[in-house]
């Protein structure tokens, strides 16, 4: 990294995010029956920074508080603990205000599922209109057609395709609809939430190409979550491995792929089936995600993990920073992996 | 002798405005043993296959045409009855989503017991006895207790275990495997792969193993077929087809995986998508998308030509073509 990017302050900056659900049974319930109240840590205290023009990846198991994260980011949730600072301002404060307009026209999200994030009802040019609308950036018909069929365009789309209806395209073209959309508002910072896993391969292919082309012109910051580490290496700067609610390493994409130091990061990485290594034997790590109800004490992962001794079992590592990356892990900071 | 054959089989679906060729002249056999993988974008046809060999086409869909045989014996033209024996005796299935696999009211031992006891002539006893060792072999701690339990009590990976153990209880010749990792998480994915591919080496059962992932796909199977739009567009061992494909699809479809050991700037991509089944071009159903296409295939349709180490249904491989790859 060169000296000018280092001073640069981040675009995206989340310090200490934390949201818990409560999942108890109803008050009745509770006071009769006498049960407790249950409390799910969906993420729990995660932080990074995003610089501009870069793409962050978030990768995990389900239910790792990967789209938690994400609904964090764009205001679906309010975080209970932590915050996010977006271009040197408190985002979830700003959210709270009439300044939210303004803030949530910058920020915006493509989902995972085409077929469900695109209101059936309407036409291409009311779903990519909307956002024009709802900001006022159009104020007639004729600038509106022009600025949706110009995004249409930069998806690689017609501007024919107006007309039509979510049901007459395909998968591919519908998440190309909604990229376009998200980009109505001229955001700086797209939260993608697995915007290829209900894709082909060959249909995702064309995705990820026409995202790396949009970075590259409009110089857009990225999160982009996904479970899918073939993609992600594909698209991302830098990289976040999440287990239960928290980041186990950050690191660059070339450090994370190149030298996995958290024992989760090594598991998930060997877990992959490779394409070249046809007929390649191993014995996968056993076990699976705990119950994020009632979550291992010390290091969630410790019940799988290889390294683990006693103090795993009661201290919950920190992620501190060892060459580069950041890694919460006992053995990583005792020298023993 | 090879256990299973399909010869030149075609599925159609009767439809108001005609009939819709879904599957079309696909030819293929599985050894006893093998594992064979079928690969293709969704709509290709994949399933529809492995629908057809189990019998469980949905209606209107019927077998038009070719024959299915297994063991030497054609099964396509047998009744639902007659049927029935053969699903579950000699032919297992293992589906994608696990849960829907399952009847949730029952507990997995009594599905278990009661599968062992349709197809085996055990007495009640001896048919748990071998539910729980068929439990512990598919990886279930503490097997004859779990026996008991229903099936929400288990986790998505645990209860693929319990599928798969369904699907080998009468101990089947051929497993049909539709998506059975897809709706699992990498690690449980990985754990589950291997489970099936020890348990039927174990077994010396045959499995055709239906999947869009090209990863479990080089790690699991001896061969592999890659289906486009009905039709079989390459066959032929997995190492061949994934690092020297012949059909140019199957170079496309490659190219479009990103990997997970090199960096590349861009995927390469197949511009255009799958043809729909009213609208199949004539010649070759790949020349409207396919950067190699000639006069001869928007006019003539290709068959499996031999293609190197492969078979692949491109005329690029024809030998009178002159033209070599």
């Amino acid at each position: 990294m060169s000296a000018r990017e280092a001073v640069v302050a981040p675009l995206v900056q989340a310090r200490d995010l934390a949201k818990t659900f409560d999942v108890s049974a109803p008050w009745l319930n509770r006071v009769i029956e006498q049960r407790p109240r249950v409390l799910l840590h969906a993420v729990d205290g995660v932080s990074f920074e995003i610089a501009k023009g870069r793409t962050l990846a978030l990768v995990g198991e389900s239910g790792c508080g990967k789209s938690t994260v994400a609904k964090l980011l764009v205001g679906l949730y309010e975080p209970t603990r932590g915050g996010l600072t977006f271009d040197g301002q408190d985002a979830h404060a700003a959210y709270r205000t009439a300044q939210g307009r303004q803030l949530r026209r910058r920020i915006q999200m493509i989902f995972q599922d085409p077929y469900a994030s695109l209101n059936p009802r309407w036409t291409v040019e009311d779903i990519v209109g909307e956002p024009l609308h709802e900001h006022d950036v159009v104020t007639d018909k004729v600038q509106l057609e022009g600025r949706v069929g110009e995004l249409l365009k930069s998806v690689g789309l017609s501007p024919q395709d107006m007309a039509k209806y979510p049901h007459q395209f395909s998968g591919g073209q519908r998440q190309r609809i909604s990229i376009a959309r998200a980009l109505a508002t001229e955001p700086e910072f797209l939260v993608c939430d697995e915007p290829t896993s209900a894709l082909d391969v060959s249909v995702q292919a064309q995705v990820l190409n026409i995202m790396k082309d949009l970075q590259r012109k409009q110089g857009l910051t990225y999160l982009f979550i996904s479970h899918n580490l073939a993609v992600v290496r594909h698209v991302s700067d830098e990289v976040g491995v999440m287990y239960l609610g928290r980041i186990v390493e950050l690191a660059g994409k070339h450090q994370l792929f190149g030298n996995p130091r958290h024992p989760y990061t090594r598991m998930l990485l060997d877990a992959i089936p490779k394409m070249h290594d046809t007929g390649r034997s191993r014995t996968p790590v056993q076990g699976e995600v705990p119950n994020p109800l009632n979550p291992p004490t010390g290091c969630t992962f410790h019940p799988r993990c290889p390294h683990a001794n006693e103090r795993c079992k009661v201290e919950r590592p920190a992620l501190l920073e060892f060459g580069g990356a950041r890694i919460a892990c006992h053995a990583v900071e005792e020298g023993r992996i | 002798m090879s256990l299973l054959q399909v010869n030149n089989l075609v599925v159609e679906f009767p439809h108001r405005r005609g009939t819709l060729r879904a599957l079309d002249d696909i030819s293929f056999d599985i050894a006893p043993g093998e594992i064979l993988g079928v690969v293709g974008e969704s709509g290709a046809g994949k399933s529809l296959t492995g629908a057809s060999i189990i019998g469980l086409l949905e209606p209107p869909g019927r077998v038009a045409g070719g024959q299915i045989l297994l063991e030497g014996q054609r099964i396509d033209n047998l009744s639902h009855e007659q049927m029935r024996h053969i699903r579950g005796r000699k032919i297992g299935a293992i589906f994608q989503d696990p849960l829907t696999s399952l009847n949730p009211l029952y507990t997995v031992g009594r599905q278990l017991t009661e599968t062992i006891q349709a197809h085996l002539p055990v007495d009640g006893a001896e048919a748990k006895r071998r539910a729980i060792s068929l439990l512990e072999d598919t990886g279930i701690p503490a097997a004859a207790q779990r026996i008991d339990h229903y099936p929400h009590q288990f986790s998505g990976g645990m209860r693929q275990r319990v599928v798969i153990a369904l699907a080998l209880a009468a101990e089947p010749k051929l497993i049909v495997a539709d998506e059975p990792t897809t709706a699992l998480d990498v690690s449980i994915q990985a754990q589950i792969i291997q489970l099936l591919k020890r348990v039927c080496k174990d077994r010396g059962a045959a499995v055709m193993l239906i999947t869009h992932d090209m990863g479990v796909i080089a790690e699991t199977c001896d061969r592999v077929a890659v289906m486009y739009a009905g039709r079989i567009a390459e066959i032929g061992p997995v190492h061949e087809v994934i690092n020297q494909p012949a059909h140019p699809y199957s170079m496309g479809l490659m190219a479009a995986i990103p990997d997970i050991t090199q960096d590349r700037e861009r995927l390469h991509q197949i511009d255009g998508s799958m043809p729909r089944l009213n609208a199949i071009p004539t010649g070759c159903a790949y020349n409207p998308r396919c950067p190699r296409a000639f006069s001869r295939c928007t006019a003539e349709r290709p068959d499996l030509l031999a293609a190197g180490a492969t078979r692949a249904a491109c005329w690029l491989h024809d030998a009178h073509q002159g033209v070599v790859a």
